[in-house]
């Protein structure tokens, strides 16, 4: 038999899973008026997203002749996969019953299947953007990845697990330490962030520039209901990343396992993360310029560098 | 349990038997060629099944072992079959079944008497390997090498018209025997003197060698079966002799026969020696890191669809020995439940290496077959044409890229958990070392991912690149069987990992005298130290993708409309698109050889701005054939060249240096 606090759990999984889904556009739309505002621009507001998604979801789908059935999957997979991702991020309370099921090193497998699946769909019309979107953005992921291992292999080791709710868990409840190896690696998360989620200084999310392109290079063929879950896919991830940079940097509010009555503070609390940091966000986005794409590897190459030295750090410091 | 007096010994020993009789039977049909496919090569596969069936059994079973009446006089051959040894005799029968049951398709439009001599040499070659895992001495094991080294040499010459082909072959030959001295040199250390009976692994075993011997046979071992697996700097023989060899071949060379130089590591250097100096570890660390970049950075630049995958055969090979060393570290410093869980990611990758190499061996072989091409750079599209190999292969990338659910990620997963558990050695180098040998396992996964989507991409997704030639044609039936198999064990041992490593747990306890225990909480849950600490569930992964995935398809189809129209390619509205503007296989692989120059020795000629018929043309070659081999090669040539002085073809002089050497010697009797 299933106890109280087990269907407690599983409703909160359930609650977590449509409350990221739904909140991930607002979030893209959020970063986005805050870029205008520091451009001195109106901006469209901040329910923009979802007014484009839902033109979207109206529309004809429109698809190259040659397209195989990759083609017209990949939209779910990716849409599956950064859903899953953000779902299983704990940034309300400790206990989600899903998480063990994936832990830090399968969430880094998430990404890792999506962006593979969303490559091969970019190279499957067989455009000049769609394989050099595809080309450039495995050449960013294969330093952005072992990168982001490391992030999390830092907390793992000051955690002793590799369980997301463990590590948020062991750095939200103990007392206030500065982890000199943290701090290593949330310099090298941010990297990763701006990189994975193609903003400036690596790629630009709102570029009509081709020859610069590398997420929109790749997605360039996907219209209507498709394009729409790339889209939607995109703001997830963007979620996705920015509760994991919460979980692992700033986890204090965050409610205890089993404790419900602390819940309505640690929503909160997690409204208050995410507006910070998707407005801190938009202020590193205005004030770095996009970079050549051949700068990138080594701006990549320092995160990883850095997320390595975090790590050598815990070995040498203990912390 | 015995069956009515039957060990499995007496299976796997029928089944080496049977492989004998079915190559000499192969040979007597050549005139009959669809007997050897339709019949032959089914039989053979069976026989696979037979052999992997043992394997199960006896994984839990104790070791068995017999004396043959064969042999020298008073050396008769030992046969034995422990977990170890079973566990790869599941591996080799598992995976020569898919390419068995692949290959009585492949061959079938080969000549007769070429087909009846490669049947012989592909049974007898299976049989080799199966000798290698089931020898219990030195002499036994040599024998069963050699066969394995010799038949694979002539399968590897199946096209020996081609000199490119004989030039390979004669590097494969060369380098695995350069290996096979080292190991026999390593038996040799091992016996030491004890007298003539002392060449049986038992023998070896109870053997209590000095430190300086004990290392020195590890150092022989290591770089005789490392010249076998493909180790730095010994894997030039690899790219080579992959792509010479027919597809098939390759599969089984690359899925199964490094795996046994693997099983050699294994054997030697845990249950010979028991694995006594930290410094080993390291060395096998060090080699496996270097290796395993080494292989993938190479793969990621090839335009050869062969030559990629026997580069990243090497880069996992890096990785399996990356586990090892990481196991000998640990079971010196007397750790052994994390020498155990390196041991089980090991072996576990082992084994996933062993199906989807294979898988994408074979695949390439239809390909072949369909389109006539190596060269990725003119294939394109054939996801359309071949939806059968697209969708199969497709499975064979996602697992080796190391992607969840895949079996892939499994081996991967276990294996940073043991660099994760490593904190807490008493020495402190390690320790700071072993965090960065991490990030570059990390580092060499993600690159296998680029390099498996420029595979698949570039070959079977986009537009045709080549020439209009005739549309390529799917796999046959027995093809679409075997590469069915090879994908459906890659899934399965993706998704149920827990059985899988309840399974190893009776390998490791010989090897480091205990298993991981409770590697699981429930059979969903994968959880190799404690469910607090790790634990991964690719069932319930899965689930959750899949149905995530149709509830928003469902979603989607049931508020929306779900029209689809079909027009040409967007492109950005650009008019003349021709498929020239994709990358090519070089195009693909161009960020990794302008990131890691240093590491190539590149050739290149690029157009002036006038020519009327532009053509680009890229070589990057490998900087240690030109650093390490050539000085060699020059040397022995300047060596035999010293020696021809003697050499005057009259038949006078040459009775004359007898003569000579007769009197010398006669100086000294």
């Amino acid at each position: 038999m299933m106890s109280t606090n087990q269907a407690l759990g599983i409703l909160f999984q359930i609650y977590q899973s449509l409350l990221v889904v739904l909140l991930a556009p607002l979030l893209t739309g959020w970063v986005n008026q805050c870029r205008a505002w520091l451009q001195n621009r109106t901006g469209p507001g901040v329910l923009q997203p979802y007014r484009t998604l839902r033109k979207l979801f109206h529309k004809d789908a429109v698809m190259a002749y040659n397209a195989s059935p990759l083609f017209r999957t990949t939209p779910y997979i990716l849409f599956g996969c950064m859903w899953l991702a953000a779902a299983i991020i704990p940034i309300i309370a400790v206990g989600l019953p899903f998480s063990p099921a994936a832990d830090v090193i399968a969430l880094v497998g998430v990404f890792a299947l999506a962006r593979v699946f969303i490559a091969l769909a970019a190279m499957d019309i067989g455009t000049a953007f769609g394989t050099l979107g595809a080309r450039r953005e495995m050449l960013v992921s294969f330093l952005a990845e072992p990168a982001l291992l490391m992030v999390f292999f830092t907390a793992s080791l000051i955690s002793h697990s590799t369980q997301l709710p463990r590590i948020v868990d062991a750095l939200a409840h103990h007392q206030f330490i500065l982890y000199p190896s943290l701090a290593f690696a949330g310099l090298a998360f941010v990297i990763v962030l701006l990189a994975e989620n193609a903003r400036i200084p690596v790629d630009n999310p709102s570029t009509h520039l081709e020859l610069t392109m590398i997420h929109e290079a790749m997605i360039l063929e996907y219209s209507a209901r498709h394009l729409a879950l790339v889209e939607w896919a995109s703001s997830l991830k963007l979620f996705a990343y920015i509760s994991i940079g919460i979980a692992l940097f700033f986890p204090y509010g965050i409610a205890e396992a089993g404790d419900w009555r602390a819940l309505p503070l640690a929503i909160i609390a997690l409204l208050v993360k995410l507006i910070l940091a998707g407005a801190a966000l938009a202020l590193l986005e205005t004030l770095l310029a996009k970079m050549r794409i051949f700068r990138a590897p080594e701006f990549l190459g320092t995160a990883f560098l850095l997320a390595v030295l975090g790590l050598l750090i815990h070995f040498l410091l203990g912390a | 349990m015995d069956i009515a007096g039957v060990l499995p010994l007496d299976v796997a020993g029928l089944a080496v038997v049977l492989w004998m009789a079915l190559g000499l039977l192969g040979l007597a049909l050549q005139r009959r060629p669809h007997l050897i496919t339709n019949v032959i090569f089914p039989l053979g596969a069976i026989v696979s099944l037979v052999l992997a069936a043992a394997g199960l059994w006896a994984i839990g079973e104790h070791a068995s072992y017999a004396v043959l009446p064969l042999g020298l006089p008073g050396l008769p051959l030992h046969l034995g079959l422990d977990p170890l040894s079973a566990f790869f005799l599941i591996l080799l029968g598992g995976a020569s079944l898919g390419v068995s049951l692949f290959s009585a398709g492949y061959f079938k439009s080969m000549q007769g008497n070429t087909l009846g001599l490669l049947c012989l040499e592909y049974h007898l070659f299976l049989a080799g390997m199966a000798l290698v895992l089931l020898a219990d001495d030195a002499y036994m094991f040599m024998v069963a090498w050699e066969t394995m080294a010799l038949s694979s040499y002539f399968l590897v010459t199946t096209d020996h018209n081609v000199p490119d082909i004989r030039k390979a072959g004669f590097l494969y030959l060369l380098i695995a025997h350069v290996g096979a001295i080292a190991i026999l040199l390593s038996f040799g250390v091992m016996q030491g003197g004890h007298g003539i009976g002392a060449y049986t692994f038992a023998a070896m075993r109870a053997a209590h060698l000095s430190v300086f011997w004990s290392s020195v046979v590890f150092l022989l071992a290591l770089f005789g079966f490392g010249a076998k697996a493909g180790l730095l700097p010994l894997h030039v023989w690899l790219p080579e002799a992959h792509p010479a060899a027919p597809s098939p071949v390759s599969a089984l060379m690359s899925g199964i026969m490094l795996k046994t130089a693997i099983y050699g590591i294994l054997r030697v250097t845990f249950d010979l020696l028991g694995a006594q100096q930290w410094w080993w570890g390291m060395l096998a660390l060090a080699l496996g890191l270097i290796t395993a970049i080494y292989g993938v950075m190479f793969a990621a630049v090839q335009a050869d669809m062969k030559r990629l995958l026997a580069y990243s055969s090497i880069e996992n090979i890096g990785l399996l020995l990356v586990g090892i060393g990481l196991a000998i570290i640990f079971h010196v410093y007397g750790k052994d439940a994390l020498a155990a869980l390196s041991l089980t990611a090991t072996l576990y990758h082992s084994l996933n290496h062993a199906f989807f190499k294979s898988l994408l061996f074979v695949g390439t072989g239809s390909i072949l077959h369909a389109t006539g091409e190596r060269n990725m750079g003119r294939m394109g599209g054939l996801i359309h044409h071949m939806p059968w190999v697209a969708g199969l292969m497709l499975v064979g990338v996602l697992s080796i890229s190391g992607l969840p659910p895949f079996n892939g990620f499994v081996s991967e997963w276990l294996l940073l958990q043991a660099f994760l558990l490593s904190p807490g050695l008493p020495n402190n180098y390690i320790n700071m070392l072993i965090p960065v040998a991490a990030a570059v396992i990390a580092l060499a996964a993600a690159l296998a991912a680029y390099v498996m989507v420029k595979f698949y991409g570039i070959i079977f997704l986009g537009q045709p690149r080549g020439e209009a030639r005739e549309p390529a044609h799917d796999a046959g039936m027995f093809e679409r069987i075997g590469l069915s198999w090879l994908a459906l064990v890659c899934v399965v041992l993706g998704l149920a990992p827990v059985f899988v490593v309840h399974q190893l747990d009776l390998v490791t306890q010989l090897l480091v005298g205990r298993g991981l225990g409770n590697a699981a909480a429930g059979w969903l849950f994968l959880a190799p130290v404690d469910i607090d600490r790790a634990s991964y569930s690719p069932v319930f992964f899965l689930l959750a993708v899949l149905g995530v995935m149709l509830v928003t398809a469902l979603v989607v189809h049931y508020f929306y409309h779900g029209r689809t129209r079909r027009g040409p390619a967007w492109d950005c509205g650009f008019p003349a698109q021709t498929s020239r503007m994709q990358d090519t296989a070089e195009g693909f692989g161009q960020p990794i050889r302008r990131i890691f120059e240093p590491f190539f020795r590149i050739e290149s000629e690029l157009p002036s701005a006038f020519d009327t018929h532009p053509r680009y043309h890229g070589r990057s070659e490998d900087r240690l054939w030109f650093a390490l081999y050539v000085p060699i090669k020059r040397i022995s040539e300047k060596l035999s060249s010293w020696v021809s002085l003697l050499q005057h073809g009259r038949i006078h002089l040459y009775l004359t240096y007898t003569f000579v050497t007769l009197i010398v010697l006669l100086a000294f009797v």
